[in-house]
């Protein structure tokens, strides 16, 4: 296992000794514990910032500016009961929460916030694990945290979770082969997997990041996929309380919930945390040459980038109105996985040179033309004559039978 | 090829894989809840996963949980919950007579042929791999390069036909699935 471990992660080079673990222990402790602390922030930050842009107070009574207000339905949630419904199915109604927290705190894990330290002779990474399959594993997680939300639903024994679940679903899994697409243009780009080498690449100032070197498109589908994935406004069908009650996990009560809550909150936080390491350098930055503290400002930007994206989804729940469910799956397969797809062949091609870059550029645009004109003509046989099924039977049925049924005359 | 050396912490990984996977494998079958079977079939395939990363495949790992945990048996999860067949089964009815019989020769005979190949053949060879001649794949980068290197080179032929029958397999399913409604007998009275 060690030359796996070590073909990505440099502490891991002069094998596993008992300093090794420690570091890594501690890596994942303080990691940890940020997390924690930055989602309880978090909640706070958009219940405050939601109220600002509503022109309503929000919490205020608990600490200085409501501060403590997450901390106190934190407390309130575990005092609560908690029921599980009649009809549940037990095992899986307990177990899928977990399913959602577990891939929450794993992607997050994949993220580099700061350089690379050395300590006692070992070179420290500063992120949890940078694993050689690197960015694959957060596919795979968010793979993963789909069964929480699905499972949550369809063990709840009750049909507006059933719903829920099913939507998210076929949602999660459409907007996954966008990500996976513009992913790949990234690692195409980056010659690498591992979330530390395409932070490296991007280090070179702000004309390497990858929201420019790729051009814009690869950023943009990936922000709406991520939002979609995230079942965050204005992708959030899965919980939409006009529809569905309240989402799937409408029949959890007390910590139950609150691992939702929460498992919500950080796949927020870690998701920005996962644009910034993609597009925006992660911590690369400017660092101004002040002995002893060059590490810290790594640190300083990649929490500054990460807070932007996470005030932008804050924004998002604010300015937009949530989509309606076909119009969601027509921009997952319609616009974004052949956008996306399109886009990565331009992207290899340019990489090879730039005579393939603009050749395969021209047929990305010819077989968009013909795929538009492909959506033109199924959209208007969808509205033309022949898409209207004929009336089978004796259906609508007549108003004569309809009142024999239900007044019960016979 | 020689017997190699184990070392301890290969042979727990090994045997934690092995047990998730037959665990998984059999709880596949022998649940009687479509749910619970699927899940059990998660918990095979992460053992599968466990078990390429000890081959030093860590590629394959992954694609192994994103395709098929992240996105198969999620399919095979939606269906089940659309077609509502969630609740318990009564597996006493057999939709072909004698289909049990029939299993049951069929698993004797496989259990047969194998134990007759492993009695006959040599099966530990010690090889981490078949295409490599029997050397390590590489970690890393150098994993996926492999990979695609052979993809695209030695098996080309076999990768586009299997990309082909795939888009074949989208196209039948769509136009199935689009084809015209025709008057059903039971929709004819109210």
């Amino acid at each position: 296992m060690t030359p796996l471990l070590a073909s990505s992660d440099p502490l891991f080079a002069h094998g596993v000794t008992g300093v090794v673990i420690l570091i890594v222990l501690i890596k994942v402790l303080v990691g940890f514990g940020a997390l924690m602390g930055a989602v309880t922030i978090m909640i706070w930050f958009e219940r405050k910032a939601i109220s600002d842009m509503q022109s309503r107070i929000g919490p205020q009574r608990w600490g200085p500016f409501g501060i403590l207000q997450t901390m106190a339905d934190g407390l309130k949630l575990i005092a609560k009961e908690d029921l599980v419904p009649a009809e549940a199915d037990r095992f899986v109604f307990k177990l899928a929460p977990y399913l959602v927290l577990i891939p929450a705190l794993v992607t997050f894990a994949l993220v580099p916030i700061g350089g690379t330290l050395h300590i006692a002779g070992h070179a420290v990474q500063l992120q949890m694990a940078n694993p050689p399959m690197g960015i694959l594993l957060m596919l795979a997680m968010s793979g993963i945290s789909v069964y929480g939300v699905m499972l949550a639903g369809w063990s709840s024994g009750s049909k507006y979770p059933l719903l829920s679940s099913v939507r998210a679903s076929a949602q999660m899994i459409s907007y996954e082969a966008a990500l996976g697409m513009t992913i790949v243009t990234i690692i195409l780009a980056t010659g690498s997997l591992t979330t530390h080498s395409i932070v490296d690449v991007q280090g070179g100032g702000i004309w390497h990041w990858n929201i420019i070197r790729l051009g814009i498109v690869p950023f943009v589908v990936f922000l709406i996929s991520i939002t979609a994935e995230l079942n965050r406004p204005p992708f959030d069908v899965v919980e939409a309380e006009s529809e569905l009650v309240g989402g799937f996990h409408t029949e959890y009560s007390s910590i139950r919930f609150g691992i939702f809550f929460l498992a919500e909150f950080m796949n927020t936080i870690t998701m920005s945390a996962i644009i910034v390491t993609l597009f925006l350098g992660g911590p690369a930055g400017w660092i101004p040459n002040v002995a002893h503290l060059k590490w810290v400002f790594p640190i300083i930007w990649f929490l500054l980038k990460t807070t932007g994206f996470a005030f932008a989804y804050v924004w998002f729940r604010a300015a937009l109105p949530r989509f309606r469910y076909d119009q969601l799956m027509d921009l997952g397969w319609k616009r974004l996985i052949p956008l996306s797809l399109g886009w990565m062949l331009i992207v290899a091609g340019f990489l090879i040179a730039p005579a393939w870059g603009f050749l395969m550029a021209s047929l990305v645009l010819l077989s968009w033309i013909l795929l538009s004109r492909a959506f033109m003509l199924g959209q208007s046989r969808e509205s033309g004559v022949e898409a209207v099924l004929p009336t089978i039977g004796q259906r609508p049925i007549p108003g004569a039978v309809i009142r024999r049924l239900t007044d019960g005359e016979s | 090829m020689s017997a190699v050396a184990y070392a301890v912490p290969s042979i727990l990984i090994f045997a934690t894989a092995a047990v998730l996977i037959l665990v998984g494998a059999v709880g596949v079958i022998a649940l009687k809840n479509p749910v619970h079977s699927a899940l059990s079939l998660i918990m095979t395939l992460f053992g599968v996963a466990i078990a390429f990363v000890a081959q030093s495949a860590d590629f394959l790992a992954a694609v192994q949980i994103i395709v098929y945990a992240g996105a198969i048996v999620v399919l095979f999860l939606f269906v089940i919950m659309f077609l509502g067949v969630d609740r318990r089964q009564h597996a006493n009815v057999e939709p072909l007579v004698g289909q049990r019989a029939f299993a049951g020769v069929g698993v004797v005979i496989t259990v047969a042929g194998l134990i007759a190949l492993m009695a006959k053949a040599h099966w530990v060879t010690g090889a981490m791999s078949v295409s490599t001649n029997g050397v390590a794949l590489a970690t890393g980068q150098g994993n996926v390069k492999q990979l695609g290197t052979a993809v695209f080179t030695t098996y080309l032929f076999a990768f586009e036909a299997t990309a082909a029958l795939l888009v074949i397999a989208v196209v039948g399913a769509v136009l199935l699935a689009r084809r015209e409604r025709t008057l059903q007998s039971d929709e004819v009275e109210v």
